[in-house]
């Protein structure tokens, strides 16, 4: 069991769990992750680590509402407990002194890119962080990623905060410049990372992206979270989740996501459904902190 | 010199039609009356060739005679003191080819019901309450420290053999839930979870630490665990790596490895899906490729989870299948449609990249090859198209690389098994000893039971000698 030491809700669909795990906090590095089990009854779910702390004990991982586990998970609160969190699990995101890195952070994945950025800088690299979300109302820890970076770029669909437009932009630019950037990171939505992808291909650049393919278990026993990279079948949990984007299939990465898409939805919907016919937990409202 | 009694008790079952409905366990077990007249079949011989055919020596005679004579306590004593798992021993295990095949009474006619008396007892314990525990050979605390990696029949084995011996063990399992293929792979009908749960718990009841959640070789490395304060180290990380065909359309989404499928079904019970949160798809028709146990585990369990039509794909003839014939028999009772001498080559989807069907070949046996099976060869112009809405891979698993690639010193075969020494298990890293599927590859309970006691006594006698004890 695993107790919240705190909640934050970092935008109304996007929250951040701060969480006692001292053995996993100890180990983590950047780009690993863990698999979340909420309770008995509960899936297996893997989060990225966004932070963690060894001398408190502690990891903090941030998610988006997306479907019934994210919601629930989106309930609880600081004392509450998640049953099993299994880590750090996956490859760390390979991190050395290489010149000059972008690093590209859309939606949700703002939280895997930044303690990558970090480590980007402090191995001495230079670090240009772009940041994308649909809306200014979806965008989270702006100042965080912009205190480990040497240029900061920010840009939403709608252009209601920062640039208007999608990272691609943005990303295209640097990489035109002369010298150009040395390595290319780039994490969100498996679209958003595909036309990252697209973009870096006619420069040649390195360029990283960290694939979230469904997973069971975490640690390859069962091969629910296969890629296809070069032309191989690699499981993500095991020899990912980093891999070079101009060698992955993304046509079978967004099927493969899709493939329970009838069933998610059906859980959602009962689980909405329970909880409108379930009394309010008392202090549920309250869970809002200080960002 | 009594009539021996040649008529064996025949195990009640589970009407098959009943079966397609229910995850419910399909061997009901005996009921006392019937026990005791199995029992009473056994003439004790005095050479005991069943205890030699038994790979964890329970002394099987003994705790037969206790139980004809209505002694349950020391039947469960005498069996526990072999065998900390002998409610689920005497539901997996294959004792025709062990136990059962070495009984006299078996060369006139139906051996001993070994297997099914071992059940019988251990269920009584669950019934009547744990029985106190046979006397630990030294109950004197040694004060050294093991860590165990695994949960699995070797894991517990090993376990419960150090903490008898007065060693402090901690198991590190990286799955949520204990017992490795016994609780994400074994379906329930076969091995029900609460005969698991009580057994991992009496091993927990020895004294030993269970740490789930711990992911050997990321949440804490070998070479970690050696200098944190434990002498010895057991790995049972067993070989849960599973294998593909690498047929070309082997991604699309539909096609599980028996593993992924099984652990859906098991592990995260996904046939109480959505009241149970993890998915899995079962279309109409299912096809599982492979003739083993673990396809037959497969088939039987997407029958059960709603499908219409359930075919098993294997390329040899039914003779050459490795499952048991009792699960074959089971399988083909509840209507699993055996397609053999059938071999796939590719797997075709639709737009959304799902499965759809399956492209395979007619065989047919040619010359033996090196197990001595006949190979089978493809018949020249025998393709054909299997409609089918999910597939399931089932045609083995190797150890999983996590373990070696984080210990150095630690040699492995080139089939990725950790080498050790079959004797006693240990391996060419100080300290380190393996046992069961992760030396062996996939193998049985009983023989991995077996690595993890001949395991236990070497570190036994490793942490004696240290303190020159
Ligand atoms: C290595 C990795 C790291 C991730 N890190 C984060 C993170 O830091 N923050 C975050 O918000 N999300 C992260 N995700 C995605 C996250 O795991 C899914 O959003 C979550 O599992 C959805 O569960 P659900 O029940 O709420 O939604 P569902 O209704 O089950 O599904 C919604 C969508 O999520 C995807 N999904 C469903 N189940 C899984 C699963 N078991 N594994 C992976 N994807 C699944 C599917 O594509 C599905 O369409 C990560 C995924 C991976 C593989
Ligand atoms: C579907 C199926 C049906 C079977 N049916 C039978 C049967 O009827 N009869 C029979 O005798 N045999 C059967 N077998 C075979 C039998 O289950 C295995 O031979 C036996 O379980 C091997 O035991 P083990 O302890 O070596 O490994 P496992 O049971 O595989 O246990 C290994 C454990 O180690 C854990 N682990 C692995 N790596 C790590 C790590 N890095 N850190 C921490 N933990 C780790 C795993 O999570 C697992 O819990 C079956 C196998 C399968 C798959
Ligand atoms: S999630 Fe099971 S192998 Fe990767």
């Amino acid at each position: 069991m695993h107790r919240i030491l705190r909640k934050e809700d970092l935008t109304p669909s996007v929250h951040l769990l701060e969480i006692e795990a001292p053995a996993i906090a100890r180990k983590a590095k950047a780009g690993q992750f863990v698999m979340v089990r909420l309770d008995e009854a509960g899936e297996r779910i893997p989060l990225t680590l966004a932070d963690w702390a060894p001398q408190a004990g502690s990891i903090t991982l941030v998610f988006l509402e997306v479907g019934r586990e994210t919601n629930m998970l989106a309930k609880l609160c600081a004392g509450d407990y998640l049953t099993d969190v299994a880590g750090p699990l996956g490859q760390p995101t390979h991190i050395e002194k290489f010149g000059t890195v972008v690093c590209v952070g859309g939606g949700v994945g703002v939280a895997a890119i930044a303690p990558i950025a970090r480590s980007m800088n402090e191995a001495g690299n230079r670090v240009v962080s772009i940041m994308g979300a649909r809306s200014s109302n979806l965008l989270f820890w702006e100042d965080r990623l912009k205190s480990v970076s040497h240029e900061f770029i920010v840009i939403t669909d709608d252009g209601s905060h920062g640039r208007h437009g999608v990272v691609t932009q943005p990303l295209k630019e640097v990489l035109e410049r002369a010298p150009g950037p040395d390595r290319v990171i780039a994490i969100g939505p498996a679209v958003m990372m595909k036309f990252c992808a697209l973009t870096a291909r006619p420069f040649s650049v390195k360029t990283i992206v960290s694939l979230n393919p469904i997973m069971v278990d975490g640690t390859g026993m069962c091969g629910s979270c296969r890629v296809s990279v070069a032309g191989q079948t690699r499981f993500a949990c095991l020899d990912g989740p980093d891999f070079d984007a101009q060698d992955v299939d993304w046509d079978l990465l967004l099927n493969r996501l899709r493939t329970y898409a009838d069933k998610e939805k059906q859980a959602l919907e009962m689980w909405r459904r329970q909880c409108a016919s379930a009394p309010a937990r008392e202090g549920e409202s309250s869970g809002h902190a200080q960002g | 010199m009594p009539r021996v009694d040649t008529h064996r008790e025949p195990m009640p079952k589970l009407e098959p039609s009943a079966r397609r409905e229910t995850f419910e366990e399909v061997a009901v077990g005996y009921e006392q009356a019937t026990a005791e007249h199995e029992a009473s079949r056994c003439i004790l011989c005095p050479r005991q060739p069943c205890v030699g055919g038994c790979p964890v020596g329970v002394d099987i005679p003994q705790f037969v005679k206790a139980l004809r004579e209505k002694d349950m306590p020391a039947a469960v004593r005498i069996l526990k003191s072999k065998n900390s798992l002998p409610g689920i021993c005497g539901r997996v295990c294959p004792q025709e080819s062990q136990c059962e095949r070495q009984c006299v009474i078996g060369k006139l006619g139906a051996p001993i019901a070994i297997g099914r008396l071992e059940r019988y007892v251990a269920d009584w314990e669950m019934a009547h309450g744990p029985v106190a525990a046979a006397a630990p050979t030294s109950s004197q605390p040694s004060g050294k420290r093991v860590a165990v990696v695994g949960s699995g029949p070797a894991g517990l084995t090993a376990s419960a053999d150090l903490a008898k011996s007065g060693h402090q063990v901690t198991i590190f399992e990286s799955l949520h839930t204990p017992g490795g293929v016994l609780a994400y792979g074994i379906p329930e009908f076969r091995l029900p979870q609460r005969i698991v749960k009580t057994e991992v718990e009496y091993v927990c009841s020895l004294g030993v630490e269970m740490r789930l959640n711990w992911v050997v070789g990321k949440t804490i490395t070998i070479d970690e665990i050696l200098s944190d304060g434990y002498q010895a180290v057991f790995l049972g990380t067993g070989a849960g790596l599973p294998q593909f065909l690498n047929l070309p359309g082997e991604n699309y989404g539909g096609i599980y490895s028996s593993n992924e499928f099984l652990t859906r079904i098991n592990l995260m019970k996904a046939y109480l899906f959505p009241s149970y949160r993890t998915p899995i798809n079962i279309g109409q028709v299912v096809a599982v490729i492979g003739g083993g146990n673990v396809a037959m585990d497969s088939a039987r369990c997407a029958l059960r989870s709603g499908a219409r039509e359930v075919y098993l794909v294997y390329r040899r003839s039914r003779t050459e299948m490795p499952a048991r014939e009792e699960e074959i028999e089971n399988a083909l009772e509840e209507g699993v449609i055996f397609k053999l001498l059938t071999n796939p080559r590719k797997f075709l989807g639709n737009d959304q990249g799902q499965v759809t069907g399956m492209e395979c070949v007619e065989m047919e046996l040619g010359e033996p090859d090196q197990s001595g099976r006949r190979r089978p060869v493809v018949k020249p112009g025998s393709e054909f198209v299997m409609k089918v809405d999910t597939v399931v891979v089932a045609v083995g698993t190797t150890p999983h690389p996590l373990v070696p690639s984080t210990t150095p010193g630690l040699t492995v075969s080139a089939h990725g098994t950790i080498a050790a020494d079959e004797g006693s298990g240990q391996t060419t890293r100080p300290a380190v000893w393996a046992g069961g599927d992760a030396t062996t590859g996939s193998a049985t309970v009983i023989s991995a039971m077996g690595a993890g006691r001949r395991a236990a006594a070497a570190i036994d006698h490793y942490l004696r000698k240290g303190t020159g004890g």
